[in-house]
């Protein structure tokens, strides 16, 4: 019967395409809008499912269908776990903190690759596929490369504030060129002009930086930096071979999933685990959000270029 | 920054070239010297050298050989915010995250001026422009009418001695275009501030201009009045690229009183000057000059030809006319439509008075 998935599968990738090709816009919306919805309905449906099993009751199993609906028990049981909780704390601290830092690497580094990118150089097409290569290369190899190579260097993983360079190293390299192409495309879409325009009125190289090129890159730096947070906090297989004894959140996660017996609470946990994400999502939105500018009205061009009252776009910023 | 003279006051530009890698000459020996309070308007065609030129002028490009001086400064290698001189570029190039105050005061706070002076001169500066009551806005919150007086108000805070101009009105609708004509002169009159601004539009360039500087093939084709330009355009290139001029090529066949005579495939021409009996003789008469009629053709200095097609343009006509294939220009008083139009797809003779004409450079 293997045939019959194969063409299912393909059936599955042509319908939109063929939606849109045999249709009219008109009929072809309502069948895409139902494509989208089961297609986000796979995307989380399993976190769906986790959700409501981690809503069962004492008698609750680790498979569906989910028993005893509704009840905490599971999450006062992880709660009242004293082993796990000080690991996944312990995770969640160190976590933070190294997502944090490689968040400001990435940044950094992004920022100033881009600035580099926006001319030619020699060697320029060959370092653009170098960064891009981490994104090919398998994680658990790089991870093992670099346990070699501090083993021969004798150095000796996880052991204190050093132990975390090797982490933020393997983190930063996989975060690099997703923050490398944000800046490649907000660059794309500079107008460098108005730099000109401000070393045409006296200001330094540093100060058109400060003053002008930054704040105009500034919403890419962020998101440079944001892909970084993410990326190193979900980070599992580069970090897995060069932490030692430090336990990321995923490598704490891995060792309670991986532990003998497995309860609900696991399901918990890992609720637990998405709602702080999307927490921290939210809040950098909130935080871009401010950093951002308001967005506002253009006006329209009234043809005399004076001030009208009934130009006037005072209220622009009010919405 | 090395004074070079003392003679020599004004902008002056001598033997400049600006060759680009790949053996690319994008300037070619240009001299050139600008009188302070001038307002000069290079003018040509895309890709003539004129933007390149700007550039130069205002240190953001440098020369391949050549010297650029001011009051006699030399200011080769000189950086463009060390220059007294300011650019307004092409499609304003404000900063879209500062408010109008803060671009127009960008300048001053590059020099080190204090907030509170800093301020109240550019405020000077916007009232100017009349923009007084948007002090407070984003770019993006004007027209572009308005963008454009932030971008004047923004170089004329910092008094330089001249201001370069790249295709200031290019962004703007027609009739703002010629508002902000009379006002951009009318500024410049008032500063009495060296203007130096880079157009492809010949109408701008005539009704701005002290001088008019027509660019086409990296160097400089004519300099002059727009008069000058209009009536006496020294070469092919120049007739050709301001418009309204018909364009005779032939060979000269002597003199006649004060005119040479060219025998051209479409007839004879004489037109006021001298040559040499042999060469070769091009000349060109102005649309306007020609006379229309159904008159007989006369030997000299008259052709015949079909008028294809009337162009009412409110105060004169212009015909488009067909001279042994080859497209002819004739331009007659706005009253003569009517009477002119029953021609159309007929046969009409083209004639002109001899000193009209005008001997072309070869």
């Amino acid at each position: 019967m293997t045939w019959l998935w194969y063409i299912i599968g393909v059936a599955i990738l042509v319908v939109p395409f063929a939606a849109m090709v045999l249709l009219p816009i008109q009929r072809s919306k309502p069948v895409l809008t139902v494509y989208f919805v089961l297609f986000v309905i796979f995307m989380y449906g399993p976190m769906v499912a986790m959700a409501v099993l981690s809503l069962q009751g004492t008698s609750g199993s680790m498979t569906l269908p989910a028993k005893d609906l509704f009840s905490f028990h599971w999450y006062s049981e992880l709660n009242s776990s004293m082993s796990v909780m000080v690991a996944v704390r312990e995770g969640i601290g160190k976590s933070l903190w190294l997502s944090l830092i490689v968040a400001v690497i990435t940044a950094a580094l992004s920022l100033t690759l881009g600035m580099a990118f926006r001319r030619q150089f020699r060697g320029s097409g060959a370092l653009f596929y170098a960064i891009l290569l981490s994104l090919m290369t398998p994680g658990l190899l790089l991870s093992l490369g670099l346990s070699f190579l501090l083993y021969y260097a004798g150095i000796q993983k996880g052991e204190g504030a050093l132990g975390y360079v090797p982490i933020i190293g393997v983190q930063a390299v996989w975060a690099l060129p997703f923050g490398f192409l944000v800046m490649m495309s907000i660059f794309n879409r500079y107008d460098a002009r108005a730099e000109e325009a401000a070393r045409d009125l006296g200001a330094s190289n540093v100060t058109t930086f400060r003053e002008v090129t930054l704040p105009l890159i500034w919403t890419g730096v962020f998101g440079a930096g944001l892909f970084g947070f993410t990326l190193a906090l979900n980070e599992f297989e580069r970090t897995f071979l060069v932490s030692g004894t430090i336990n990321t959140l995923p490598l704490q996660l891995y060792i309670i999933t991986t532990a003998s017996v497995l309860r609900p609470y696991v399901y918990s946990l890992g609720v637990v685990t998405i709602l702080l994400s999307f927490l921290l999502i939210a809040l950098f939105l909130v935080v871009s959000g401010v950093t951002g500018r308001k967005t506002t009205r253009a006006v329209e061009e009234d043809g005399s270029g004076v001030d009208t009252p009934s130009m006037t776009p005072a209220a622009a910023g009010g919405d | 920054m090395t004074r070079v003279s003392d003679e020599q006051t004004g902008l002056v530009l001598k033997d400049v070239y600006r060759v680009f890698p790949g053996d690319v000459t994008a300037v070619s020996d240009v001299n050139l010297h600008v009188q302070n309070g001038e307002y000069i308007v290079f003018l040509g065609p895309s890709g003539c050298g004129k933007t390149t030129t700007l550039r130069l002028i205002g240190g953001h490009d440098d020369p391949s050989s050549g010297t650029i001086t001011i009051d006699g400064e030399m200011m080769n290698g000189v950086s463009p915010a060390e220059r007294p001189i300011t650019t307004v570029f092409q499609h304003y190039a404000l900063f879209p995250h500062k408010s109008v105050l803060q671009n127009v005061a960008f300048g001053l706070k590059m020099q080190g001026v204090d907030k509170a002076e800093r301020e109240a001169q550019a405020k000077a500066a916007i009232d100017l422009v009349g923009l007084t009551k948007m002090m407070d806005r984003k770019p993006r919150e004007l027209s572009g009418g308005q963008q454009q007086r932030v971008a004047l108000a923004r170089v004329l805070v910092t008094r330089p001695k001249a201001i370069l101009l790249d295709e200031p009105l290019g962004d703007l609708d027609r009739l703002l275009q010629m508002k902000m004509r009379v006002e951009l002169r009318a500024l410049q009159r008032e500063l009495g501030i060296t203007f130096i601004h880079v157009t492809h539009n010949q109408e701008e360039a005539l009704s701005m201009a002290d001088r008019i500087v027509v660019m086409g093939d990296a160097v400089i084709q004519q300099v002059g009045t727009p008069e000058e330009l209009a009536r006496h355009p020294r070469n092919e290139f120049v007739a050709k690229f301001m418009g309204d001029n018909n364009v005779f090529h032939g060979t000269i066949s002597g003199t006649n009183g004060g005119n040479v005579v060219i025998d051209t495939p479409h007839g004879t021409v004489e037109v006021p000057g001298t040559g040499t009996a042999g060469q070769p003789g091009s000349m060109a008469i102005r649309a306007s000059a020609v006379k229309v009629s159904t008159d007989a053709t006369p030997a000299v200095n008259g052709v015949t030809v079909r008028l294809d097609f009337a162009e009412y343009l409110g105060d004169s006509v212009k015909l488009h006319l067909d001279l042994d294939g080859q497209p002819f220009m004739a331009k007659v008083h706005e009253e003569r439509y009517t009477e002119i139009r029953a021609f159309e797809g007929r046969d009409v003779t083209a004639s002109w008075a001899a000193e009209d004409g005008h001997l072309l450079e070869q």
